[in-house]
């Protein structure tokens, strides 16, 4: 009990046996349960129950036009799961999902953090840039995909305008619509997945200003009198971001790692605005929703969409699971 | 010269390096877009790599190509404004007409399961879109709430709920407890209580909070997408742009101009409350 009521202070209670449940605690559960049942009950009713069929969808035969006449129990079956595991494209649109989340992630971050330390002293016109800078991330997502398509496209882009003629590249690159671009350097034969990358610098762009937000706001708060100490010890500049403000950001860095990496892994509109899940981008998000959209086979896209949320509890928990064994090593 | 100093020139001058190149990043795709929605179609496909537009070429018909209604052989953006307007702020009004109180309670009443319950709100993030699309997808047509608006709110208050507690529960805590129970000695109820003194109090956080779910509302494209896409009258900016795209050939210069109409509102309000947002979502982050 953080905060004693009015009630317990008029009439404070008895210590007796009958303490944890006097009349005014009961009151405030009453109350607190009152107050938070709005929220409670759209929540059950939106995420909650949606997630429970959902896992009841996946093991049943279903299609679209069967579920009017259909029990919430019908026949059981692993069919959906065979049919996701073994159908054409499921684990490579897993890795492009992997390759993309890890991609977006670190690449937001980083750029996130170069942006706080840019932007880390105060300068005239600070407060502009900064909130400048949040722009890609408060823009709609179909208003900034579609300046990319037209900005990328390879007849009215001004990038391939500009590439062709400025940077003497052969002809426009189509950015978007390239699932594996040759490139020779120094004599060394690769393919790039060119449309992957789009999409993963698409993403990066967008969301670094998240990223930035958020570390400016902790390096702001880094008391200045630890790093004085150490600037008059004589340690360097990439010293004292080394050893004093990256220990200090570490937490806010593995926090936004976690959100950002939950939030890409499940991202769907950016990747379906930009490349239809063309070339090489069919993330698992998008196949369900060509999954859903395409074939109506709503039990093989409950289970594409859980297999998808399975994975990355997986993921997160073995990223807790060494965390945890980490600070315990560290306090041992 | 000593390592110290090299690194303290070095970094100097890289600092305005990134900043430049960052401002140009961000700020170009946006100028970018204005430019493309002042230019004349034909112009567009002469000169691609232009950066500005010459005076004498300026037109405004894109504007009006995109918000006329189709009736007057235009896009109908307009009737889509209206409709995205009434989604936002209806999603808007209700949750913070579910999240003020929930807040509220979770910060300062002791109750049973309080705990379980606010996990149970953040865990709400953790489950893909995806994974409620398909449900929702069958429920909604279940319930004839399929190509309806009010469903679509309600999607957006269940999105958005979560971290408007989240953004409000945080402002409550800096607020003194001392505040609210002279009000309860003065012999105001929780509800009295709530509204004359959490919410005076709580304005700024309120703005801020109104004002992101605002932007998560108006900008969200998925749901819009499952639940209207067949329903062309009720399509909100964000859908009706995404098909014009896909469906019939609709100039680049005339999406421009509709995707300036669809960012202008929240760009307007993001530079109006842009110190109480940044302050709402970091508050927290800056302890450790």
């Amino acid at each position: 009990m953080s905060t004693p009521t009015a009630g317990t202070r008029r009439r404070p209670s008895p210590p007796d046996t009958r303490h944890r449940h006097s009349p005014s605690e009961r009151a405030q559960n009453r109350a607190g349960l009152a107050f938070v049942s709005p929220t409670l009950i759209v929540v059950l009713v939106i995420v909650v129950l949606p997630i429970a069929w959902t896992v009841l969808l996946a093991f049943q035969h279903a299609r679209l036009i069967d579920l009017q006449g259909m029990g919430l129990f019908g026949n059981w079956t692993t069919h959906n799961f065979q049919e996701v595991f073994t159908a054409p494209g499921f684990w490579s649109s897993l890795t492009t999902t992997l390759v993309y989340t890890v991609g977006g992630t670190a690449g937001s971050i980083v750029l996130g953090l170069i942006a706080a330390l840019a932007l880390r002293r105060p300068f005239r016109g600070r407060g502009m840039v900064r909130s400048t800078m949040l722009l890609p991330y408060v823009a709609p997502v179909v208003a900034v995909t579609f300046v990319w398509e037209t900005a990328l496209s390879p007849q009215t882009g001004i990038i391939n305008n500009w590439g062709t003629h400025a940077l003497g590249w052969h002809k426009p690159i189509a950015f978007l619509s390239t699932s594996s671009y040759p490139v020779d350097l120094l004599g060394w034969h690769t393919h790039l997945p060119l449309a992957l990358m789009t999409v993963v610098a698409f993403e990066i762009w967008r969301y670094f200003p998240f990223a930035f937000l958020f570390m400016l706001a902790r390096l702001q708060a880094v008391p200045a009198g630890i790093e004085e100490a150490a600037e008059v010890d004589g340690a360097t500049l990439t010293q004292r971001f080394r050893h004093i403000l990256l220990p200090q950001l570490m937490p806010v860095i593995a926090l936004l790692s976690v959100l950002r990496f939950i939030m890409t892994f499940n991202k769907f509109d950016d990747i379906y605005l930009l490349t239809g899940g063309n070339s090489g981008t069919e993330v698992v998000s998008v196949r369900v929703y060509n999954f859903l959209t395409a074939s109506y086979d709503v039990g093989a896209a409950a289970a594409q969409a859980l297999v998808l949320a399975v994975i990355l509890m997986v993921l997160l928990g073995i990223y807790f699971g060494f965390f945890a064994k980490r600070v315990q090593e560290e306090q041992a | 010269m000593s390592r110290a100093q090299f690194e303290e020139r070095l970094f100097g001058t890289l600092r305005w390096v990134v900043i430049a190149a960052l401002l140009v990043a961000t700020l170009f795709p946006f100028y970018y877009m204005v430019m493309l929605s002042f230019r004349p179609t034909g112009q567009l496909l002469l000169h691609p790599g232009s950066l500005w537009v010459p005076l004498h070429e300026i037109t405004v018909s894109t504007y009006k190509t995109i918000l006329e209604p189709t009736s007057k052989g235009g896009q109908g953006l307009l009737g889509m404004l209206r409709n995205s307007a009434l989604v936002s702020l209806g999603t808007v009004v209700l949750t913070l007409a579910a999240a003020v109180p929930g807040a509220w309670a979770i910060s300062r009443l002791t109750f049973v399961g309080s705990r379980q319950i606010s996990a149970l709100f953040l865990a709400v993030y953790l489950f893909p879109a995806t994974l409620l699309a398909v449900p929702l997808f069958v429920m909604f047509a279940k319930i004839g709430l399929q190509g309806s608006l009010v469903g679509l709110a309600v999607v957006y208050i269940a999105q958005t709920v979560p971290v408007a507690i989240y953004m409000l529960k945080n402002y409550f805590s800096t607020v003194p407890v001392s505040i609210e129970e002279a009000a309860s000695l003065d012999g105001c109820s929780r509800l009295q209580i709530l509204w004359r003194v959490v919410l005076p109090l709580a304005a700024p956080s309120l703005m801020a909070t109104g004002l992101y779910v605002f932007m998560i509302a108006w900008n969200e494209f998925l749901f819009a997408l499952l639940f209207l896409a067949a329903t062309p009258s009720k399509w909100t900016v964000s859908l009706g742009l995404s098909q014009m795209d896909n469906a019939i050939e609709v100039p680049t210069t005339v999406l421009m101009a509709g995707s300036v109409v669809l960012t202008i509102p929240v760009i307007v309000l993001f530079y109006a409350a842009e110190r109480f947002l940044t302050e709402g979502l970091t508050t927290g982050a800056d302890k450790s």
